[in-house]
């Protein structure tokens, strides 16, 4: 079908950005890449009086990667963040979930903020806000907050952007050294919203024993799971991790619901099966990078 | 110029189709799809599904594929596309990545075709020695109802060696003296159909 009518706003700074979108208050809607949005137009599941396209603003376009972030404003696409190799080293669970992320040909064009704004049960960028405690900077005529997950992610496709704001930015904090991290999902295609995914950091101590541990789940409630796995996991040697305990926890958090693609059991058993692959992958990666870094200072 | 303009009112959207400035004035709410094909009488470019999942409508914005159906022609004026038409040469000879096609059965009713051929095109430019997974990874966003896809990933396989072989930009409209095929067995690909195989586009 084809998206009814709207009124057309492409402006070409932040500033005009922001008066348009409080001239218009309640009626105004971002267009960022569209990749959530036009289908929601074109089904009629979403009617918006008036769009505000981002298309001409490109000073919404840099990443930026200091020594403790990486910030990635609302034009920077799935695709461009999953090939910015400064920002990937900085945090490798940036290319370890967009690699997931819907196909080549939508990355192309869907952005990494707009993911998170959009809130996909899902979604795996959503996933990265509250795992990398990250903040969602939003700003409006009035002036300028920032939310964390908690408070920015409210439910299935709904998140805390209030009529007349623009989400700016969002900022991962980067990891702790000795920190390695891992994205397992399974999807009935690659490419396709996953039946439930696991993003997971996990930090070793200097003798290689596991002294902080974290997943985010999708797929598996109305917004990410995030569930600390420290206490189950703590003391254990890198390479012979024992994640019984911690799955457990794990499958006792999440909160599934049947659909056409999977039951609710289904997805609690595979839950837990992605989060011992992850695990297992996060510590190994965890030594690697606690070795890179020995060398560098030996 | 920032622009503003009603919902019924109509703006004036100039782009570049395969190397040719093209304009024409639509309202908001004109996907890029129906511009190509309502606006500027470019029918190559297909349209199934109209949210995303099919991908019959994929096109080339500034060389990187995207899905027309999920973009609006206001976003994109001044850029460049690229679509299905824009791909043989002047003389009607196919392209690669469409003689690829040809020669591997990749299509049958050929509704996906162009939208898997230009995401083919974008892949390929991208990734110019693909694996088997790359190629299915590569070509996931798109799908066939007819042929079971396995003509599809060998058309992309014989593509990226013929584009190997040549040098070619995939992304570009072919040139017949860059033709690595001549002497290839039933690779002759000119606008008399010279393997039989099927038509070609005029
Ligand atoms: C076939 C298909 C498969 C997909 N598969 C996946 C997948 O596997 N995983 C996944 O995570 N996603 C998937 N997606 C969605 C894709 O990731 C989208 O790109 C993303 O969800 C939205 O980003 P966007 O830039 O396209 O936002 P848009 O579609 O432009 O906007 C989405 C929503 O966010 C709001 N918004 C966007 N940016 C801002 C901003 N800066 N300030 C305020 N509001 C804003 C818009 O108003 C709108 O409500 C898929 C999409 C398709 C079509
Ligand atoms: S018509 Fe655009 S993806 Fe199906
Ligand atoms: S050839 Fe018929 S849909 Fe692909």
């Amino acid at each position: 079908m084809k998206p009814s009518p709207f009124a057309y706003h492409a402006p070409e700074s932040v500033d005009e950005t922001l008066t348009t979108l409080s001239e218009l208050g309640e009626d105004g809607k971002v267009l960022a890449g569209g990749q959530s949005l036009i289908p929601l137009l074109n089904m009629r599941l979403a009617a918006p009086p008036a769009l505000v396209d981002l298309a001409r603003v490109p000073e919404l376009d840099t990443v930026e990667v200091t020594a403790e972030h990486v910030r990635v404003p609302a034009r920077v696409t799935h695709e461009r963040l999953r090939t910015h190799a400064e920002a990937t080293a900085a945090i490798p669970l940036l290319r370890q979930a967009l690699d997931w992320v819907a196909h080549p040909v939508i990355r192309n064009r869907g952005t990494a903020l707009g993911s998170i704004v959009h809130g996909d049960p899902a979604g795996e960028l959503p996933a990265l806000l509250g795992l990398l405690d990250g903040n969602v900077e939003l700003v409006s005529t009035q002036g300028r907050r920032e939310a964390t997950a908690d408070s920015f992610l409210l439910g299935p496709l709904e998140s805390d952007v209030r009529p007349g704001e623009l989400a700016r930015a969002v900022v991962f904090s980067r990891p702790a050294p000795r920190t390695g991290s891992a994205f397992e999902e399974l999807a009935r295609r690659h490419g396709d919203y996953a039946m439930a995914g696991v993003a997971v950091t996990v930090t070793l101590d200097p003798a290689r024993n596991v002294a902080a541990a974290r997943a985010a789940f999708i797929g598996v409630g109305g917004t990410p799971i995030g569930v600390e796995l420290t206490d189950a996991l703590s003391g254990q040697a890198f390479d012979a991790l024992e994640p019984g305990e911690a799955i457990g926890l794990a499958r006792a958090a999440i909160d599934p619901t049947d659909d056409i693609h999977a039951t609710a059991s289904y997805r609690r058993h595979l839950a837990g099966v992605l989060l011992g692959r992850a695990l297992e992958s996060a510590a190994r990666r965890a030594a690697e990078d606690a070795a890179a870094e020995e060398g560098t200072h030996t | 110029m920032s622009v503003t303009a009603g919902a019924h009112e109509r703006i004036e959207v100039e782009v570049t189709v395969n190397g040719v400035p093209r304009a024409a004035e639509v309202p908001p709410r004109r996907l890029l799809s129906d511009f190509l094909r309502h606006d500027l009488r470019l029918t190559g470019t297909h349209v199934g599904c109209e949210h995303g999942v099919c991908g019959a409508c994929t096109i080339l914005l500034d060389g990187a594929p995207i899905r027309s159906c999920l973009a609006f022609a206001v976003s994109v004026h001044g850029r460049e596309l690229t679509t299905v038409e824009g791909l043989a040469a002047d003389d009607g000879t196919l392209h690669p990545v469409q003689a690829a096609f040809q020669d591997q059965h990749g299509l049958q009713c050929g509704y996906c075709t162009p939208g898997f051929v230009m995401s083919a095109c974008g892949f390929l430019a991208e990734t110019t020695e693909p694996d088997d997974d790359e190629i299915r990874e590569g070509m996931s966003g798109n799908l066939c109802r007819c042929t079971g896809y396995a003509g599809i990933l060998a058309a992309v396989k014989q593509a990226a060696g013929d584009l190997r072989a040549s040098g070619a930009d995939p992304r570009s409209q072919h040139q017949p003296e860059d033709d690595a095929f001549a002497g290839r067995p039933g690779g002759e690909h000119g606008p008399a159909g010279g393997d039989g195989g099927g038509e070609v586009p005029s």
